[in-house]
């Protein structure tokens, strides 16, 4: 079958999820729907001296009692879970052996401290000058904090075709991973692709730089109430951890070989920003023209919309211009929207990617997943956020929006397989 | 699904011997020395880069004071490519695809934490201590690695999109592939691509040590370090944007062409065994250049097996061959774009390069078809071949 352009259509035929909500998607749907928050008291290290000392952890089972990971080993531990829940769900290939390529949307890393401090006491000096000479013959370090590395890894551990794709948009990543794979399946380059986002950024120096730029709630007392999407009280952001795979396919193909479908992605758009390395446009062009980008792809008009799975982190600014932005596109009728954010934290580059697989499963059940926190409605937010408690809707289309830092905006519509 | 021509109007280009197509012509055309500077990171070597006027392109200081010099530098080669292609009043709808490293550390920042705690045994409450009070609240964006994207929106205005790849060589040749494919198949008209890479600075230099592919003393050819039993990198400053364009675009606007890209093909082979990357460049071969090329600008880094793999691939071809390290060093996410534009450069100029290294044989008065070769240090083989434009 064809798009409205002539193009494949796109089918999901497996997906994978983990959040601080637990692992597995099933689980993390049910307790989305049951309002539920996975925001802690950050345990995996101390906290003393920072402003927030809250967030949605992901922690490892391998990690219990031992020594922590580093964010790329955390990034790739929770990508392959999530690959793996995904390619066994759609069936596909054989084991180690997936028939397209990867996209990986994550974090940019880093050398971290614990490796700094290591080559610090083996050179005797603190200097960098010294730590590089102490650092001869750590291919450890070298393949952990390559960027390419943990792309690499996921490539040779799932046997996935060509150049694995690592791509980072900011809080958008998660969407412009699913829409390099839908598009390459379009032009026709592969039959089938994961698409994955994933983030571990959460540690003491992640959060000083947030916190720095006053992005970050610091709700401490109350962490399963610190993020507050929409309602009049929000502070800012928690940050996140977590992971969704997508396995993409083209439809035709997925029909042929059995495959059953959740759902198609049948629209992407993006649009940059040039405002402010932070801040939307005060007239709000690029979320705006985004969403009419998104709406474009799939051949949609702005009603045919059921639901919208809103960017929605909880910062005053970009609730405000979600707003602002979905009243621009829909008008009067704008369609419900809400958060998932407000349950399982602001997840960074694994947000697109995880919100596109609950827009799926949103379509699959007919219930949208609430906005939690909602104590006190804000004036300025007149949009019907689904607040505190899941309902029943009929649902064909979803728009998943995704804006980020540096004016990077993705959005996806999500829809239900052709009748 | 349609094909359209996608070609290169406008470089920016800057490494150790200048900047701009002029300053990269006249000196590669006749014969270059490399620029080096072997003493502030001794042992280790590098191509440091030129002076760079940051007024001309980022015209406003706080723009500037937001940035750390790798986002500077890519932001400055960005604006080049844009006026070289004649291309500022088109940027609201232009694509972006960057290709991406890592921002700057805070080094005398991370040596003071350092002499206190590398040795202590609290590393975790005095760590966020000293990192609250010390870490400058811009340096996080001035670092952030998808801010050299958005960094190009805010100073230029290209707003069509807007992605960053990782994944050092390999993510600029990605980045170039599918911004040349989403251009070709009708998805826009016009889009800027490239990379950036600034050697000056010890956070790199630690990373890249760790493979024992860096070459340590004074500058020596590049063909002839990987004998001597170490690593034969070099690394270098440089940026490389390129704006490209749909033909029919630049046709209809009057677009001085510079070369047509043909095509752009990638692989990461595991390389397991020797002679897998040059096995997968060879598989690669066929879908860029069918019909030959008459001239190679070669990726060579220095990294010992990615040489080898590369000097087999070569060997293959019956073509000269340029090695651009030899001159201004290895520019990771920066290479594979200078390279290109490299390439781009010649074709527009009728004419090809006298030999950049001891090992570059042969001769090619005026190439047709130049191939650009990208071989990662670590992973990721990649091909792309520029042909001469027809006059427009």
């Amino acid at each position: 079958m064809r798009d409205h352009l002539g193009r494949p259509l796109v089918a999901v035929t497996g997906i994978g999820a983990v959040t601080s909500l637990g692992f597995g998607l099933q689980d993390n749907w049910s307790r989305l729907l049951a309002g539920q928050s996975g925001i802690r008291r950050i345990t995996r290290f101390p906290t003393d001296h920072l402003k927030t000392t809250i967030a949605g952890c992901v922690d490892l089972p391998e990690e219990t009692g031992g020594e922590t990971f580093t964010s790329p080993m955390r990034v790739e531990r929770m990508a392959g879970f999530a690959i793996e829940e995904a390619v066994t769900a759609a069936a596909i290939g054989a084991k180690g052996s997936f028939p397209g390529p990867l996209f990986l949307g994550m974090p940019p890393v880093e050398v971290e401290w614990p490796n700094r401090f290591d080559l610090a006491r083996q050179a005797g000096s603190p200097s960098y000058a010294a730590m590089t000479g102490a650092s001869a013959g750590r291919h450890d370090i070298y393949e952990t904090f390559l960027f390419g590395g943990v792309g690499e890894r996921l490539a040779a551990r799932f046997g996935t075709r060509g150049a694995p794709i690592s791509l980072t948009t900011a809080c958008a990543t998660g969407g412009s991973a699913i829409q390099l794979g839908v598009e390459a399946i379009q032009r026709g380059e592969c039959d089938a692709c994961i698409a994955v986002g994933a983030d571990a950024s959460v540690h003491a120096e992640a959060l000083i730089r947030f916190s720095l730029l006053s992005a970050l709630s610091t709700r401490n007392e109350e962490p399963e109430k610190a993020s507050r999407p929409f309602e009049k009280n929000r502070g800012g952001f928690v940050m996140s951890e977590g992971a969704a795979a997508l396995v993409l396919e083209d439809y035709d193909a997925a029909k042929a070989r059995g495959a059953k479908i959740l759902g198609l992605v049948s629209g992407c758009g993006e649009r940059a920003d040039n405002f402010h390395r932070t801040r939307s446009n005060p007239d709000g062009r690029a979320i705006v023209g985004a969403m009419k980008n998104a709406l474009d792809d799939a051949g949609l008009e702005p009603d045919q919309v059921s639901y919208v799975n809103g960017h929605g982190t909880g910062t005053p600014e970009n609730d405000k211009m979600e707003n602002f932005g979905m009243r621009a596109v829909f008008g009067e009728n704008a369609p419900p929207i809400s958060s998932n954010k407000s349950m399982i934290g602001h997840t960074l580059s694994a947000a697109g990617a995880l919100e596109a697989a609950f827009s799926l499963l949103t379509i699959r059940d007919q219930r949208l997943p609430p906005t939690i926190n909602h104590d006190e409605p804000d004036p300025n937010i007149t949009l019907d956020v689904v607040p505190n408690v899941a309902r029943d809707a009929p649902v064909k289309h979803v728009l998943s929006n995704s804006f980020g830092f540096g004016g990077q905006n993705v959005c996806l519509v999500l829809s239900g397989e052709p009748a | 699904m349609i094909r359209r021509d996608v070609v290169i109007s406008g470089i920016g280009l800057v490494s150790a011997l200048g900047e701009g197509p002029d300053a990269h012509w006249e000196t590669l055309s006749v014969g270059a020395k490399p620029v080096v500077d072997e003493a502030s990171y001794a042992p280790w070597t590098v191509h440091p880069l030129p002076a760079l006027s940051l007024d001309t392109q980022i015209p406003k200081k706080g723009d500037q004071r937001q940035m750390e010099p790798w986002q500077r530098l890519g932001t400055y080669a960005a604006g080049l490519a844009i006026d070289d292609a004649g291309a500022r009043d088109l940027v609201d709808d232009m694509h972006l695809i960057v290709a991406a490293g890592g921002g700057e550390r805070d080094v005398p920042l991370d040596e003071q934490v350092n002499a206190e705690l590398a040795n202590s045994n609290d590393t975790g409450s005095r760590l966020n201590e000293l990192l609250a009070t010390g870490l400058r609240p811009t340096l996080f964006l001035a670092q952030l690695s998808n801010l050299l994207a958005g960094n190009i929106s805010i100073v230029h205005g290209v707003t069509g999109s807007s992605r960053t790849f990782m994944g050092e060589e390999s993510a600029a040749a990605d980045a170039l592939r599918i911004a040349h494919a989403r251009l070709s198949e009708g998805r826009g008209e016009i889009a800027l691509v490239g990379g950036a890479f600034t050697a000056q600075r010890w956070d790199m230099l630690l990373l890249y040590r760790g493979q024992d592919g860096m070459w340590q003393g004074p500058h020596k050819p590049l063909s002839e370090r990987p004998v001597a039993g170490q690593g034969g990198m070099i690394l270098g400053g440089m940026a490389g944007f390129l704006v490209l364009e749909t033909a029919e675009h630049a046709r209809a606007r009057g677009a001085r062409v510079l070369a047509r890209l043909d095509a752009v093909a990638s692989d990461a082979s595991r390389r397991t065994a020797p002679g897998d990357a040059a096995e997968a460049a060879r598989a690669l071969l066929p879908r860029v250049a069918p019909t030959g090329v008459d001239a190679v600008i070669s990726g060579a880094s220095g990294a010992p097996e990615a040489w080898a793999e590369e000097e087999n691939f070569l060997r293959g071809l019956d073509a000269p061959v340029r090695r651009p390290a030899n001159l201004i060093g290895h520019g990771v996410e920066g290479a594979f774009p200078a390279h290109v534009a490299l390439a781009a450069l010649a074709l527009s100029r009728g004419g090809f390069y006298a030999a950049m290294d001891p090992a570059d044989a042969g001769e090619a008065a005026a190439p047709s078809r130049i191939l650009v070769t990208g071989f990662g240090q670590w992973r990721g083989e990649a091909l792309a071949t520029l042909s001469r434009a027809e006059k427009n």
